[in-house]
């Protein structure tokens, strides 16, 4: 505790203290300040976005690209950048997506998200393929025997949870296999798999919440320390 | 038209930067050659001109954003007074935003410097708004803990079994919980059964589902790019 709390004197953390408490009034329930603190962060936040998506990507890939000059305006100093004509191709592709605003042309909107949904196609079929299947399967299929040092002695302990981690695994895909019945060897596999993953998502859930309680922490610090100064 | 060339745009833009993985760079020898020069332009490019589109993804949302709270505003719907704090909020970030207000000197310094009154708004609405609503989650995700527990299902249990021994494992409550044990039992103690958990079973559930969504992504890019994808309205 601080002996001698001082309240801030800084308009943006009184502004910042003033916006917590009325997203932690929530916690009593719905309510109009609640609700202005909701509202003001859609607004807040969709604006900052597209500010920070124009000058950070449209800016220098697109429009300083299609226009070299432009590049003058935010540096009187910059070399000017080689013409890319074939910059245009997203920038219409871009504009056609505007167009789902007007109901008789949205259909038109449907070519730049084919542009996108196939280059996520594209790089993703490659990507998961190489880190999540390939690389999975090699790290889960490790040697069968874990050496603990020079000697050559075996360390039984990690040479256990080598095979159950193996055995947990190879469960939790019989989990995943929809296409036969749960019977016999495959079934008892797939009911111990789900408790894998329920153990599985048990450790993710914990961490969920360690998160949360962490970003609480430090809302509670800034308005018993930043704000009041009372820690 | 309306169907078939969003298919074609899929599987062509797709299948090319499938090959492109797996094709030649200017670096390989035959840098001249076409399909090279094609490859290596759509390595370097498509990446960008995604990018492009994710902006006017943004666009389109702010402009849906304005469009919808508008006409909220205008035909007096219940809670519109809430619709014009969007909608001020959301010009006045754009217009400080986009003319670079406040940071020295104007269009030519940079939005992100902390004088920015983007930065400001940035630092005194934006940042503490996000954290507390994402701090608010910490009590909802305690009351689902509550629900999934008073199911009583095996697997619910479970999985609270093991949030339980993860979460206690990582606080102090759980090392002087452990210390009480005696050594015989040292096995047992609470921080080291965390570790066992997330070092074993967590990780055979989290690699099954990392293989499975692999599978699954392959599958469906396939299909998709075969144009067997569901092309029904605005699906594609």
């Amino acid at each position: 505790m601080n002996p001698e709390p001082a309240l801030s004197t800084s308009v943006e953390v009184w502004i910042g203290a003033a916006l917590s408490l009325m997203v932690l009034s929530f916690l009593w329930r719905d309510n109009p300040c609640y609700k202005v603190a909701e509202h003001l962060f859609v607004g807040v936040s969709a604006g900052y976005w597209m500010v920070m998506g124009f000058w950070s990507t449209l800016w220098p890939n697109a429009i300083v690209k299609l226009v070299p000059t432009a590049a003058r305006v935010t540096d009187p100093t910059a070399g000017l950048p080689a013409r890319e004509p074939l910059i245009v191709i997203p920038l219409v592709l871009g504009c056609l997506m505007l167009l789902r605003l007007w109901p008789r042309l949205a259909w038109l909107g449907r070519w730049p998200t084919a542009f996108a949904v196939g280059t996520t196609l594209g790089y993703n079929l490659v990507r998961y393929i190489r880190s999540d299947f390939l690389a999975q399967l090699h790290a889960a299929v490790a040697p069968g025997l874990v050496i603990a040092g020079a000697d050559g002695a075996v360390n039984w302990a990690a040479t256990v949870d080598q095979w159950v981690l193996l055995a947990g695994t190879a469960c939790a895909l019989a989990y995943f296999t929809y296409t036969r019945g749960g019977q016999g060897l495959r079934g008892g596999m797939a009911r111990t798999g789900l408790m894998v993953l329920m153990v599985a998502f048990g450790a993710s859930f914990a961490y969920a919440v360690m998160a949360r309680v962490a970003v609480l922490v430090s809302r509670l610090q800034f308005l018993l320390g930043d704000w009041l100064g009372l820690v | 038209m309306k169907r078939l060339l969003p298919k074609v745009i899929t599987s062509g833009v797709g299948i090319l930067l499938i090959l492109t993985a797996f094709g030649a760079r200017p670096g390989d020898g035959g840098a001249g050659t076409w399909p090279v020069r094609v490859f290596d332009y759509v390595d370097r490019n498509f990446t960008v001109w995604f990018n492009i589109l994710a902006v006017f993804a943004f666009i389109l949302g702010g402009a849906s954003l304005l469009k919808g709270h508008m006409q909220r505003v205008m035909q007096r719907r219940p809670d519109w007074p809430y619709s014009v704090i969007t909608l001020v909020s959301f010009i006045a970030v754009l217009v400080i935003g986009l003319g670079k207000l406040g940071g020295p000197p104007g269009l030519q310094g940079e939005v992100t410097d902390p004088a920015a009154w983007l930065m400001v708004v940035f630092a005194a609405i934006y940042e503490p708004l996000m954290a507390t609503l994402f701090s608010l989650l910490a009590f909802f995700v305690a009351s689902a803990a509550y629900r999934a527990f008073r199911l009583r299902s095996r697997e619910a249990s479970v999985l609270l079994g093991a949030a339980f021994v993860v979460l206690l494992g990582r606080t102090p409550l759980g090392t002087w919980l452990s210390d009480l044990l005696p050594r015989g039992l040292s096995f047992l103690r609470i921080d080291t059964l965390s570790m066992w958990v997330m070092r074993v079973p967590n990780v055979a559930g989290q690699r099954a589902v990392l293989i499975g969504i692999a599978v699954g992504v392959a599958a469906l890019t396939l299909r998709i790019l075969a144009g067997r994808g569901s092309v029904e309205g605005d699906r594609i």
